[in-house]
């Protein structure tokens, strides 16, 4: 085990993959001398030179469209976008090129691309942080990943990459300098599809991914501590498919579900994931099932309006608070 | 707006009796007469089983634009790649697709060259390097530029032929593909077919300039104007730039002055384009013409055409007799092939994979 940053662990995985496999090249937006806008292929281009590590021009349709066609044309590509709000001009390449070809011409060939992308916010402003997962998760033939620890984070593009689909991988900027513990040995995938328990309780089901399964776990800590309330935690870490067995499963020991996300409430990916857990769960459920999301408005500039409308810990504790 | 047809004099007039431009064996003309009158013919038939409602959805003909697919792919290699946008029954038949299974797509059976799942739009063959019709006016722009960039990566002496339409150019994505296959010397050939409009919007409407060609000289990239009502001259020109692709100076941009004599879309009402003008262009319908040409050189005779049209029609025949008694696809398999490597949580084991690796298919 290396003790490492989400950030770190994340190019590990790239350099990792790219060492292994000649197929794999990355592109995007000063991804070479910048390093990347959040420095995650920081020295990739020294290691393995421009023609594998592609600065592209600012043309986010177009890099997803070259990605695509490339991984066509043999590769595997691994294309980075600045942030999840410029993916929207990318949107149609994703879904209507890269989710559908396999389907469309009847199997003839897939597309193994990695579209890695970050969420996130921070006083950037109402176009800049924003929170779309739903959106991709909603598209049949797109993978969507949000892993949150640095293991998940790694293992998880591993698996992306080797994976024969087009993967939406998203990470988050506010998990970049996180650290945790990360398998050293080369090849450890952690599989696509597969949520994880990771604490145990017996009172409440908090389900998340990506920060907020930080803040589920927060909150997990802080309703044991001040209310007794013993919280099972599930980390979802695949969007698309989602793995419904492991939270049907915890919501049938527990019988409380909350879900934590901070995408738009209307619209947002919890609002599916609750419809479906209601129908599979609901004789299991003590309580109507709470939701945390953001509210729907803009996110603004100014910090303290900003900082009254991004869901955390507390409002996963007023949550369970209120449902007992 | 360009509504007088551009005369053009096929460049073999003056040449001897046998002989074709551009190194041509005449068997390869006979061949290249041949597809443009099964594309033709296809259509034709496709048009007659839209009435009848055994088509349905979008279709969109090709016919007064074979010379353009037939003279471009017949001076591609067989495994060059090859995509183009939704007009796309002329790509398939010039690369020589399956034109049973072709038309059985049509009628979204099963036994259609992409079992049904993507219809007229979205015929494909990877097995003849043919990918696909895309639908989304532009979209496959970058897409050929990445599969050129691949084709250069694993240092592959292959080309890439990507067709569209005028009215593509007016889509950033066009702009954003031939940036980067210019930036990075791509061996990738963009086909413009221009054939005055884009659905119901004319080149005055959609475009500052009526000459396509010239959007690719801000990407400094060499252009030819080629006449696309006459197979020899898109021959000409193809052959030219996927050489120049193929000596690794990067991407060539052909535009062909062509004319679908249809209108865009079997729901066209064509209110936008008076009748006279669309005669005027079938006066240049570029398979009497070259079948005259051909005559003319004594590469074949006017019988030998007769009989080409023949077979054809009895090829398509057979085609529709195919398509109209396959079977359909069965319901519980409308779940395939979404994705290559399914995954089911459901499951305690993963799926295994359904598809190989799409390089496998790529090379
Ligand atoms: C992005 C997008 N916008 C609009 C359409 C609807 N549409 C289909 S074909 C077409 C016209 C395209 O014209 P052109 O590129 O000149 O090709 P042509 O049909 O003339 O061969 C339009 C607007 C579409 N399919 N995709
Ligand atoms: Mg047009």
């Amino acid at each position: 085990m290396a003790e490492l940053t989400y950030r770190e662990a994340v190019r590990s995985a790239m350099r990792e993959e790219m060492r292994r496999d000649s197929r794999v090249i990355l592109m995007g937006e000063s991804i070479t001398g910048y390093g990347g806008s959040y420095a995650v292929t920081k020295g990739l281009v020294e290691e393995f030179g421009p023609k594998r590590v592609m600065e592209t021009p600012i043309a986010e349709a177009g890099i997803v469209g070259f990605a695509i066609g490339a991984a066509m044309g043999g590769l595997r590509p691994v294309a980075e976008l600045m942030t999840v709000n410029f993916a929207l001009l990318a949107l149609d390449q994703i879904v209507n090129s890269a989710a559908k070809f396999h389907y469309m011409f009847g199997g003839q060939w897939s597309v193994p691309l990695v579209v890695r992308t970050v969420s996130g916010f921070g006083q950037l402003g109402p176009t800049h942080s924003q929170t779309f997962e739903g959106w991709f998760a909603s598209v049949p033939g797109l993978k969507v990943v949000m892993p949150a620890t640095p293991a998940d984070a790694k293992g998880l593009l591993l698996s992306a990459i080797r994976d024969p689909d087009p993967v939406i991988f998203i990470e988050h900027s506010l998990l970049y300098s996180t650290k945790g513990e990360v398998p050293e040995e080369v090849d450890r995938e952690v599989p696509i599809g597969r949520a994880a328990v990771v604490r145990e309780g017996t009172d409440v089901t908090l389900a998340g991914y990506s920060r907020m399964l930080l803040q589920a776990l927060h909150a997990a800590e802080v309703l044991e501590r001040e209310d007794g309330v013993s919280c099972e935690v599930v980390d979802l870490r695949t969007l698309r498919p989602l793995d419904y067995p492991t939270v049907v499963g915890s919501v049938g020991r527990t019988h409380r579900l909350v879900l934590c996300g901070e995408d738009w409430r209307t619209g947002g990916f919890g609002g599916s994931l609750l419809s479906e857990i209601q129908d599979r769960s609901f004789d299991d459920l003590d309580a109507p099932i709470a939701r945390v999301a953001m509210r729907d408005v803009p996110l603004p500039y100014s910090r303290r309006l900003e900082q009254q409308l991004i869901p955390g810990s507390q409002q996963i504790v007023d949550a369970v608070r209120r449902m007992s | 707006m360009a509504t007088t047809p551009r005369k053009s004099r096929p460049r073999a007039a003056t040449r001897s009796a046998g002989a074709l431009p551009h190194g041509l064996t005449a068997q390869q003309g006979r061949d290249m007469y041949r597809k443009m009158v099964q594309i033709r013919h296809f259509e034709d038939h496709a048009a007659e089983a839209y009435a009848q409602a055994k088509v349905g959805g979008f279709l969109h003909l090709y016919i007064g634009e074979e010379a353009v697919a037939v003279g471009a792919i017949a001076a591609a290699r067989e495994d060059d790649h090859i995509l183009g946008h939704y007009r796309d029954h002329g790509y398939a038949l010039a690369r020589g697709c399956d034109v049973k299974a072709c038309m059985a797509e049509l009628f979204g059976r099963e036994t259609g060259i992409c079992h049904g799942r993507g219809g007229s739009m979205h015929l494909a063959d990877a097995s003849r390097h043919f990918w696909g019709g895309h639908a989304i006016v532009g979209s496959h722009i970058p897409i050929g530029a990445g599969m050129a960039y691949a084709m250069q990566y694993r240092e592959e002496p292959l080309v890439v032929l990507d067709f569209f339409g005028d009215g593509a150019t007016g889509n950033g994505i066009f702009h954003e593909g031939l940036n980067m296959a210019a930036l990075w010397n791509l061996p990738v050939v963009f086909i413009c077919e221009n054939n005055l409009y884009g659905m119901g919007a004319t080149l005055a409407e959609e475009s500052p300039v009526s000459d396509m060609m010239i959007k690719a000289e801000g990407y400094t990239m060499p252009a030819v104007q080629c006449d696309g009502m006459d197979v020899l001259s898109v021959y000409g020109a193809v052959q030219q730039a996927a050489e120049h692709c193929r000596s690794g100076k990067g991407p060539f941009f052909v535009e062909a002055m062509t004319y679908r004599f249809r209108g865009h879309s079997m729901a066209d009402p064509e209110l936008y384009r008076d009748k006279e003008e669309v005669r005027r262009w079938r006066e240049l319908d570029p398979i009497p013409r070259f079948g005259d040409f051909l005559v003319q050189h004594r590469i074949t005779s006017p019988q030998e055409l007769a009989e080409v049209n023949e077979e054809v029609e009895a090829e398509m025949l057979e085609a529709v007799r195919f398509a109209d008694s396959s079977p359909w696809p069965e319901p519980d398999t409308v779940d395939r092939w979404i994705y290559a490597k399914p995954i089911d949580p459901e499951a305690s084991e993963e799926t295994p994979s359904m598809a190989g690796d799409p390089a496998g298919a790529a090379t």
